[in-house]
């Protein structure tokens, strides 16, 4: 899953496509995922990153990574 | 070090939309406790759902409306509608805080029976009550409201095997002003129905008419629907007097107050339109006082409210059993109370708020119950903090309705507790279970389970 090389972030959570003119907040755990994104992680790594660093389940971070990734579908930030 | 804490990550689009001045605050101010009992220790001592009632609320209300009524008019007597909650527990509150029993039907006659109250002091409504009811509210002594002409029929046909002079009052329905009018219960007072049923109640000289009642409708948001009301009672009760000899000794104004939840459809929060109850009880009062009544003729005013005096004093307390997207992006969360339990989300946007601390940013979602249907929708609209499975949540002002609208349905009832005045909870209903459910069930012979599977 790649981000649109256009989306701009900032580190509080706004967020920017000037294709569309769209803008998002984040709260900080979108923040941080979408600035991994950013520096083209993958996908992969970002999970291990915040299963390292947070407090939460690999099920439950699944759970979410599936949530996620259909509200940057939703939202068209990312490349087809 | 520990690990940070984790929040599902969440985007939001911001709309550039005009501003709104009523704008929708967060609904979202954490409760984690009712009245100093953590939501989470409730649910695990007694189960998810939990209806939690507190008896300093109801025991607060019911003061308060009565001071509302009793600083404007000498004689004032409430009735504690059974219909709203018949929880025995409590009834027994109002019953102690000076309440008569107002009940709509045989089994809620009986109810109130067991509760102890005197049958002199309760008042029996309802479109539909049985010979075998008249007759024992009849050797009680209790007030009969009757409803229609064949009730009336009924009960001087059932005056003629007894020697009682039953007391009655006949119900009147009225124009008040308001959209839709209440007409189905009771008679007439435009086209004189009501005043033809008193004249025969009278003349039949079996009968003792003691009162009159009307109940104009439910969650009225009309003050001045009462003022007529009780003016068109006065008059009524006035005529009673000067052409039939025949004094009402009280007038009942029913109940239909409304408290401050908020109605599906309603552009503002209940709680910045919903009149007071002094606002009621001026306009009721204002208009008996002026009526004309002689000071020493003042009626009893009677007044049956329900809702207005519990609903704020109920809460139901529930868990989050799994998040997913919908179709369209929009966010829905399951709870495991449905239109089963909380009846009143047909009619109401209920103020719900999650039971623990959350961040900043809340998302808007549906709220769906446990139910396997598709009309299982609690809220259509809210916002909420991101919610993981559970996490607790805390429906507010629901102590109206529920515990007797609600439904077996897919699952079964939960349980209910009262916190008391010295904050000491107590168990007042069981959760329901298979068995209790399935008790008055008979199941032939050639279906039970052992023809069934062989």
């Amino acid at each position: 899953m790649k981000i649109k090389k256009n989306i701009a972030t900032s580190e509080n959570g706004f967020i920017f496509n000037p294709a569309t003119g769209d803008s998002f907040s984040g709260n900080a755990m979108a923040t941080a995922i979408l600035s991994a994104m950013k520096n083209n992680e993958p996908d992969e790594q970002i999970r291990k990153n915040i299963l390292e660093k947070y407090d939460v389940t690999a099920e439950q971070l699944n759970r979410d990574w599936e949530d996620w990734t259909i509200q940057l579908r939703e939202a068209n930030l990312i490349e087809c | 070090m520990g690990k940070l804490k984790y929040e599902r990550p969440f985007i939001r689009k911001l709309n550039a939309n005009p501003m709104n001045k009523f704008g929708a605050a967060p609904e979202s101010q954490y409760v984690s406790s009712i009245e100093e009992h953590p939501v989470k220790e409730l649910l695990a001592q007694y189960g998810s759902p939990l209806f939690v009632l507190s008896e300093k609320q109801i025991r607060k209300n019911v003061r308060a409306a009565l001071r509302s009524f009793k600083t404007r008019y000498p004689a004032v007597q409430f009735a504690w509608s059974y219909k709203t909650n018949y929880l025995n527990a409590v009834c027994n509150i109002f019953h102690q805080e000076g309440s008569w029993a107002e009940v709509v039907s045989g089994f809620e006659y009986r109810k109130a029976l067991g509760n102890g109250v005197p049958g002199n002091k309760i008042i029996f409504n309802g479109p539909a009550k049985q010979i075998e009811d008249l007759l024992l509210a009849i050797e009680n002594d209790s007030l009969l409201h009757i409803d229609h002409l064949d009730e009336l029929y009924t009960l001087l046909s059932i005056c003629e095997t007894i020697s009682k002079k039953p007391r009655v009052a006949i119900r009147v329905n009225m124009d008040t002003g308001i959209y839709p009018s209440w007409d189905r219960f009771g008679f007439n007072y435009e086209n004189e129905e009501a005043w033809s049923a008193i004249t025969k109640i009278i003349s039949s000289g079996k009968l003792n008419l003691v009162g009159l009642h009307c109940h104009i409708g439910t969650f009225m948001l009309s003050v001045n629907a009462y003022s007529i009301a009780a003016r068109k009672m006065c008059t009524l009760a006035l005529r009673c007097k000067s052409q039939l000899n025949n004094p009402i000794e009280y007038l009942d104004l029913g109940g239909g107050l409304p408290s401050t939840n908020t109605l599906k459809g309603a552009y503002l929060p209940g709680v910045d339109t919903v009149p007071s109850v002094d606002d009621f009880a001026e306009a009721i009062t204002t208009a008996i006082l002026e009526a004309g009544f002689s000071q020493d003729e003042l009626p009893l005013l009677i007044m049956e409210c329900g809702r207005v005096l519990i609903d704020d004093a109920g809460y139901l307390l529930g868990s989050v059993i799994a998040n997913k997207r919908l179709g369209d992006g929009r966010r829905a969360t399951i709870v495991d109370f449905g239109v089963n339990t909380l009846f009143t989300s047909f009619w109401y946007n209920h103020q719900i708020t999650p039971a623990q601390e959350f961040s900043q940013h809340s998302e808007n979602m549906v709220l769906y119950g446990p139910l396997c249907m598709n009309i299982d929708v609690i809220r259509e609209s809210i916002n909420l903090p991101m919610l993981n499975p559970g996490d607790n949540l805390v429906v507010h002002k629901v102590g109206a309705y529920n515990m007797t609208q609600w439904m077996q349905f897919i699952t079964s009832r939960p349980g209910i507790v009262l916190i008391d005045e010295n904050s000491r909870v107590h168990q007042v209903r069981k959760p329901e279970t298979l068995e209790y459910m399935e008790a008055p069930e008979l199941v032939p012979e050639h279906l039970t389970p052992d023809k069934t599977n062989k």
